[in-house]
């Protein structure tokens, strides 16, 4: 089979799956951050196992930090926000953003399980004329806010989000993931003055700090700390968590209280809960043999 | 040297544009204006006048500009970034091409103050290369409007669009050349002067000085058609082809550098369709220091430049 035998095939609701997620999604977000914790924890290994089993799919990825910002990405879907996988595009959802858009796989896997589309089609990710591009792309992918990939492009753009909300007097809020190296383009510097100006407490930005970045820890590349002084000296409300742990990620997401933004510094290890990925450099974007995806899902089922 | 320029009114189009911006902000709540310290330059005082909270202004910050229009587009507003057009295409270059048009947001893109319209300031301030740049990101339109009227009919057409769009408003003074009945449609050039010798196409502050260049060459016995462009993208490919088949020779002229603008798209589809001698009148490189009439004059951005490129193209010079 060549590239011109396959159809482009657009991505069609989940409606089982996104039934659950409404379902689930709503007790989840009413409950306490101790009593959702588990479940949310629950998710977040499926989610993991997506990820792995989608990246050995397609023979490419960047697992270190999709496994890095899983329970970050879950505990916003599932545990905090309010998506319409029924109607992606409702005026009053909430807007998730993932700046770090090569963790798409990430993405996907879980908004599949919220039921935007068919946990199947993970199967495509990145294979020829699949919607599933190696970074999202809102126009093919449902649940997508905006197309993402060059660092530095999702945070101006949340602010636009919950600017927008604010200027139609309108109650939905809007959370966007960003990497730690993320946070050395200027552009995110640029967003933080802006949020921080016109009082934007329907935002919380969180920077997954799993503190390596594509060829080498942070620190040692161009120093990004002290980042929680640099957050509060932007004029945010800091919050620094365990970003594994989610409670305190559930925690960290409820609304400000100060009519700041909300900066979440979420400590990380890239490669979570892959013994022999985790805090690794050269895991970024290597691709794991059949043999590593068999340990690591043994890994993920105990 | 231009001649019409001289006799008859010569209008700065940002007035029109944040004019027409006003009255269909009054009718439509969902339009905001966004700017990067640049309410003054944009001249949309009045705009924050009435609509204090639909005027976004994000400081110097061109790369968030942008992307906060993108996020506004998402909100359900449709945004209008005004920005002098060097540093909203050159610094946000990425953000216009992933945030607004890869993610298909309808966002309009008002360049204000385009090609050399900041004159002594220099280089750094000219906007020669942003038809080239907004050129190469697919599928966005590039609307050069040449004068008042087309300036508001480019602000209706691109609020109306659905689509992101790039509009170059100009601020060097032009005459009014557009025609009452003229229609403003997506990839449409209007014809301004029939002639059979030649044909001169031209976008923005070149429309008038092409029409001042047929009425020279006019006086040599050369008669020349005159096209309005307008849209650089989408070209009107039909008037290209019909120039090259019934004139047999083409000049473009634009304010702006001849690499990747107007002349370059002009000259694909008459090397795909119809081969025929084009020359280009443009800026072909960094200006020395001068006054905007002063460089316009210095490349022969003028009627006697555009005049002379069509003897050169005739084979007359």
């Amino acid at each position: 089979m060549t590239a011109l035998d396959i159809a482009p095939r657009p991505l069609e609701l989940d409606e089982a799956a996104a039934r659950a997620y409404v379902e689930r999604g709503a007790g989840l977000r009413a409950a306490t951050p101790a009593e959702a914790a588990p479940e949310l924890a629950k998710i977040a290994t499926g989610i993991r196992r997506d990820v792995l089993t989608t990246i050995q799919a397609a023979r490419m990825g960047h697992v270190g930090g999709d496994l890095s910002v899983t329970d970050l990405l879950v505990t916003a879907m599932w545990g905090t926000l309010r998506l319409d996988p029924f109607d992606p595009a409702n005026p009053e959802r909430d807007r998730f953003i993932l700046s770090k858009g090569h963790c798409a796989a990430a993405l996907y896997s879980t908004l599949a399980s919220c039921g935007f589309f068919a946990r199947e089609r993970l199967s495509e990710f990145m294979a020829p004329l699949s919607p599933l591009n190696g970074h999202p792309n809102r126009v093919k992918v449902p649940g997508v806010e905006t197309n993402t990939g060059p660092l530095g492009h999702g945070f101006p753009v949340a602010t636009g989000c919950a600017l927008g909300a604010k200027l139609r007097g309108e109650s939905w809020r809007t959370i966007v993931v960003l990497g730690d190296g993320e946070m050395q383009e200027g552009s995110n510097w640029e967003a933080a003055m802006t949020a921080a100006h016109y009082g934007l407490d329907n935002l919380t930005a969180v920077v997954d700090r799993n503190r390596l970045q594509q060829g080498a820890r942070t620190e040692d590349t161009n120093k990004l700390e002290p980042l929680d002084d640099k957050w509060a000296a932007f004029g945010w409300e800091v919050r620094i968590i365990d970003g594994h742990d989610h409670q305190a990620i559930k925690e960290a997401y409820a609304p400000s209280t100060t009519g700041r933004p909300v900066a979440v510094v979420a400590n990380t290890v890239k490669g979570k809960g892959v013994s022999f990925m985790e805090d690794r450099v050269e895991w970024h974007h290597k691709v794991p043999t059949d043999e590593q995806v068999r340990l690591a899902l043994e890994e993920l089922s105990r | 040297m231009t001649v019409v320029a001289e006799q008859t009114p010569t209008f700065d189009c940002r007035i029109d544009f944040a004019d027409e911006l006003i009255t269909m902000a009054r009718a439509d709540e969902r339009i905001v204006a966004v700017c990067n310290d640049s309410v003054g330059s944009s001249n949309l005082v009045k705009f924050r006048e009435e609509f204090p909270h639909r005027l976004v202004n994000v400081g110097i910050a061109e790369q968030d500009l942008v992307g906060v229009a993108a996020g506004l587009a998402n909100a359900g507003f449709i945004p209008f970034v005004s920005a002098a057009a060097p540093f909203l295409t050159g610094r946000a270059l990425e953000q216009i091409k992933a945030d607004v048009v890869y993610s298909d947001r309808h966002v309009v893109l008002c360049g204000q103050s385009p090609g050399m319209a900041y004159g002594e300031l220099g280089p750094t301030h000219h906007s020669i290369e942003d038809i080239s740049w907004m050129r190469a990101v697919p599928g966005l339109p590039v609307v050069v409007p040449a004068d008042p009227a087309q300036t508001r009919a480019a602000v209706r057409w691109a609020a109306a669009s659905g689509r992101p769009s790039y509009l170059r408003i100009p601020r060097f003074k032009v005459p009014a050349v557009t025609p009452a009945d003229a229609v403003f449609e997506t990839g449409r050039a209007t014809r301004l002067a029939e002639g059979g010798d030649l044909t001169v196409i031209a976008v923005g502050t070149m429309v008038s000085r092409a029409l001042d260049a047929a009425a020279l060459l006019r006086e040599q016995g050369v008669e020349a058609r005159v096209v309005n462009m307008t849209f650089v993208e989408p070209l009107d490919v039909a008037e290209v082809v019909a120039a090259a088949e019934e004139t047999g020779v083409i000049v473009t002229a634009e304010e702006g550098l001849v690499s990747g603008g107007l002349g370059a798209a002009v000259a694909k589809v008459v090397a795909e369709h119809r081969p025929v001698p084009v020359r280009m009148v443009g800026v072909p490189t960094f200006a020395p220091t001068g006054s905007t009439s002063f460089l316009l004059d210095h490349f022969g951005l003028n009627a006697d430049g555009i005049a002379k490129a069509a003897r050169e193209a005739l084979g007359r010079s």
